[in-house]
């Protein structure tokens, strides 16, 4: 049975605010590529490039504020390689190794330091061959349509050595992961993720506040603030939040005929491990 | 090069719910219980502010989950195919370590109604044989709904749990659940504070004429001191639950509840890192465990009582390897070890987007938020025509979601761009989640058994798991969806989406719902069971195997409160009847 028959979607009753500037948007917060300041431990030279092209169009900088390079997500991504997550200690990695359904789950011989070697090769060798540039050179919008065609939603790129979709799930997930974690990790710079969803980040007490339709507009509080003892406390060692200087703006996604030309209209990733 | 130890009373495999129960319950009475715990140990201490607060360690890293390079178990639609390892965790991440799925649980603590332990006779007396679906191995429980209440109520007051009674003694109360079986009492604690998404389907729901009501939680809406003396304190909603510990000890979990009482008594041990590979007979007796340490050591533990309280898949997993029992065959419907595997997963999943006037705030919350409706779970209404049976519960719930795990976008948003991040910005304070937990049939097909090309790193074959969904649940999906489709419609959302199952179960697939049942179920008979009404193996008197192994099929409740309630059961009856005339407690 397919769930898609199963799909229903109210239009929305919203009207459209404003007009989207999607990709088209100047990236004014940006840095230049390659001026980063942190070092890297796993990626060489040419992958960083690539890497940090790549998160600047998965979570750009645009009219809503810094992106993915801004926050610092290279790096996360990095660090998690350099670490137990890239060896894949905790997976299960002995063969034999063959022929899988689609129902399998993740079943091939490479660790995510491995997947994003050859993924990253097989990549900037199809730009060359397609375009005669590697992607950290080509302009955006081909950046995009490579990206969509190694998700398989247009274009479907085969890479030699190493299934796209697979490469491109691994590149959105550390990119958001890197996105959201805690600043500890070497990502979410500034807490930007936080902030950009009005998230709080580590301390919680909303003993008053729950059940209550009100927006809490604070300054999020990160691990290290903690562990230095620079948030304020209350008398219990319980933090309290500062109230945001300024409110976080949203506008509604505007809600015409969804363009469909980047999205995999999967389920989406739902929240509700019990 | 085994070295045998010092024989002890009573051995226990695994030091989650079931193995800290039956250790309290058993060292109390002055015999000498020793835990084998393959993981690691985990403190209450250990989960202490700010580094608890961290959701790549704990919810995307997962800590506290099974370190899959040790040990997994392989994966197959149907037996047409060859099975593969779980090589990464998919939907049912399951634990390790003292605690074990006690301790990263969400705290949903159910009790199974009456019809859930009669579900085939209550079936065919409604509506007849040709009810019961096709293939699907259903059985009723040898236990009642009755005969369990009162340990239902004993894990419950242990446990604290918050909640509202819609039964008491016979008598409908306003506010609980109006279906529930007979309880003998109120819950100790009362419900927790409602969300504001709640408070919308249960307005919703009830102007629907449904009977919404709070969700049972381990978590206290006040501070409370259990039956055993233990205290623990009020939730603060802070919104990490799932997944890790609690640093204010206002979740119900083994270090809070349990086992700080078992090992006052003095008599309890617990032995980390000590991974059980067999469990040695004689006959028909068990006399001894064999297990690895953290050094490396091959140990064996002789002891006079074996009791088996790991999760679902180890328990089964140790039955297979140690040759005790028959093992189930699909092609002819023989034996019964590793027969009757089900699990549930969300049916529907709804998410509702809110534009103008609503904030729900997702960081706000605690495991067990929600608002349930059981209007459609069990046979609580009328499945005359409808070509399925069952149902499910479905709840609005206020979990504690940070953006790592939760990134609500209506459906056709794009999945990464500028796009993507507005919607982002936007919803993630504006949207409410609503799950079913729905029945789920035992088959013929659906079933456990030992992998013949894959291996653990002690040598053992892995076990092998062939699952997929049943007619019974396609039927029951659409219709559900339509359910879930009304509710959606009348919470007045800007967009929302109703997805029912999909194709066919997917182990790539994210983290979703843990609760894994049988392998090892209870019946009547040693034809049907591999174990009695008191958890003891048929074939070997003195091994127990207590835990969700036993359900013949899992109902649409989380299977936590009634694993709590089987522990003391089966404490109750090894205390008061096996240790006076050992032996067999049934007669088969």
């Amino acid at each position: 049975m397919d769930r898609r028959k199963f799909l229903t979607i109210l239009g929305s009753t919203v009207a459209a605010l404003g007009s989207a500037h999607l990709f088209s948007a100047t990236p004014s917060y940006g840095r230049k590529l390659g001026t980063l300041k942190k070092a890297y431990t796993f990626f060489t030279q040419a992958e960083s490039e690539f890497i940090e092209a790549a998160v600047a169009r998965l979570i750009p900088a645009d009219e809503l504020g810094p992106g993915a390079l801004e926050a610092d997500v290279p790096y996360f991504i990095d660090q998690q390689l350099s670490g137990e997550y890239g060896a894949g200690a905790r997976f299960y990695n002995q063969g034999p190794f063959g022929a899988t359904t689609p129902y399998q789950g993740y079943q091939l011989a490479l660790t995510p330091r491995q997947l994003y070697r050859a993924g990253i090769a097989a990549t900037d060798q199809y730009c060359e061959e397609t375009y005669g540039k590697r992607f950290a050179q080509l302009d955006p919008e081909k950046q995009d349509e490579v990206l969509k065609g190694l998700q398989g939603i247009a274009g479907d790129i085969s890479l030699k050595d190493v299934p796209g979709t697979t490469f491109f799930n691994h590149l959105l997930s550390d990119t958001k992961d890197g996105f959201f974690s805690d600043p500890a990790y070497g990502g979410n710079k500034d807490m930007i993720g936080w902030k950009l969803v009005g998230f709080p980040g580590v301390p919680a007490m909303y003993m008053g506040l729950i059940g209550r339709n009100e927006p809490y507009h604070v300054e999020p509080v990160d691990l290290r603030s903690l562990q230095e003892a620079k948030a304020p406390v209350d008398e219990h060692g319980h933090v309290i939040h500062r109230r945001a200087a300024i409110p976080r703006p949203t506008t509604a996604p505007t809600s015409r005929p969804v363009d469909s030309s980047n999205s995999d209209d999967s389920r989406p990733e739902p929240s509700f491990a019990v | 090069m085994t070295t045998t130890l010092k024989p002890v009373d009573v051995v226990i495999i695994g030091v989650g719910w079931a193995g800290s129960i039956l250790a309290k319950e058993l060292a109390q009475t002055g015999l000498k219980v020793v835990g084998l715990e393959r993981g690691g140990n985990r403190r209450q201490e250990d989960f202490t502010l700010p580094g608890i607060h961290d959701q790549l360690k704990y919810d995307r890293r997962l800590e506290l989950f099974e370190n899959l390079s040790r040990t997994t178990l392989t994966f197959r639609n149907t037996t047409r195919e060859v099975a593969r390892p779980m090589r990464r965790h998919g939907p049912f991440p399951w634990g390790e370590g003292v605690g074990g799925a006690g301790l990263h649980w969400a705290g949903w603590t159910w009790r199974m109604t009456p019809w859930d332990f009669q579900i085939k006779s209550q079936t065919i007396a409604r509506y007849g044989e040709r009810m019961l679906p096709e293939d699907s191995t259903i059985q009723d429980w040898p236990i009642t709904y009755d005969e369990l209440e009162p340990y239902y109520d004993k894990f419950e007051y242990t446990l604290g749990i918050s909640g509202k009674a819609g039964n008491l003694k016979g008598e409908i109360q306003p506010g609980g659940n109006p279906f529930e079986g007979k309880r003998a009492r109120e819950y100790p604690n009362p419900p927790l504070k409602r969300s504001y998404g709640e408070t919308l389907f249960a307005n919703a729901t009830r102007e629907l004429g449904y009977h919404p009501f709070p969700m049972p939680a381990a978590q206290m809406s006040q501070p409370y001191k259990n039956p055993d003396g233990v205290t623990l304190g009020a939730c603060v909603y802070c919104g990490y639950c799932m997944n890790t510990g609690c640093e204010v000890m206002a979740k119900a979990v083994p270090q809070t509840t349990t086992l700080p009482v078992a090992l006052k008594t003095g008599n309890f041990e617990i032995r980390t890192h000590a991974a059980v590979t067999r469990i040695n007979t004689s006959g028909n007796r068990a006399i001894s465990v064999t297990y690895f340490d953290g050094q490396g050591r091959e140990l064996e533990q002789p002891a006079d009582l074996i009791l088996l309280t790991a999760f679902t898949w180890s328990n089964t997993h140790l039955l297979l390897v140690s040759g005790i029992g028959k093992p189930y065959n699909p092609a002819t419907g023989t034996g019964v070890v590793g027969k009757n595997y089900s699990w549930h997963n969300a049916l529907p999943y709804i998410p509702l987007y809110y534009d103008e006037g609503h904030i729900f705030n997702p960081f706000m919350g605690a495991g067990a938020l929600g608002t349930v409706i059981a209007d459609f779970q069990g046979d609580n209404f009328d499945h005359t025509g409808l070509g399925f049976i069952g149902g499910n519960i479905l709840a609005a719930i206020a979990m504690g979601h940070g953006p790592l795990t939760f990134q609500p976008t209506p459906p056709g948003t794009p999945s990464w761009g500028s796009e993507w991040k507005k919607a982002l910005a936007h919803y993630y304070t504006r949207t409410i989640q609503i799950i079913g937990l729905h029945d789920h049939l035992s088959y013929r097909g659906n079933y456990m058994d030992l992998d013949p090309n894959y291996r653990d790193i002690y040598g053992n074959p892995l076990l092998r798991l062939t699952y997929d969904y049943g007619p019974n649940e396609r039927r029951m999906s659409e219709y559900l969806v339509s359910v879930g489709d009304k509710i959606a419609k009348a919470m007045r959302p800007s967009k929302y989406a109703v997805y029912g199952l999909d194709a066919h179960f997917n182990a790539g697939a994210s983290y979703g719902i843990i609760h894994q049942v049988g392998g090892a179920i209870t019946g009547t008979t040693p034809a049907n069971s591999v174990v009695n009404k008191y958890l003891q193996s048929w074939d070997v008197p003195n091994l127990f195997v207590i835990g969700a192994s036993s359900f013949p099929q899992i109902s649409s409740f989380n299977p936590t409160g009634t694993v709590g309630a089987l522990a003391y059961f089966a404490a109750d009856a090894i205390k008061n009847k096996y240790l006076k005339n050992p032996g067999p407690l049934v007669p088969s």
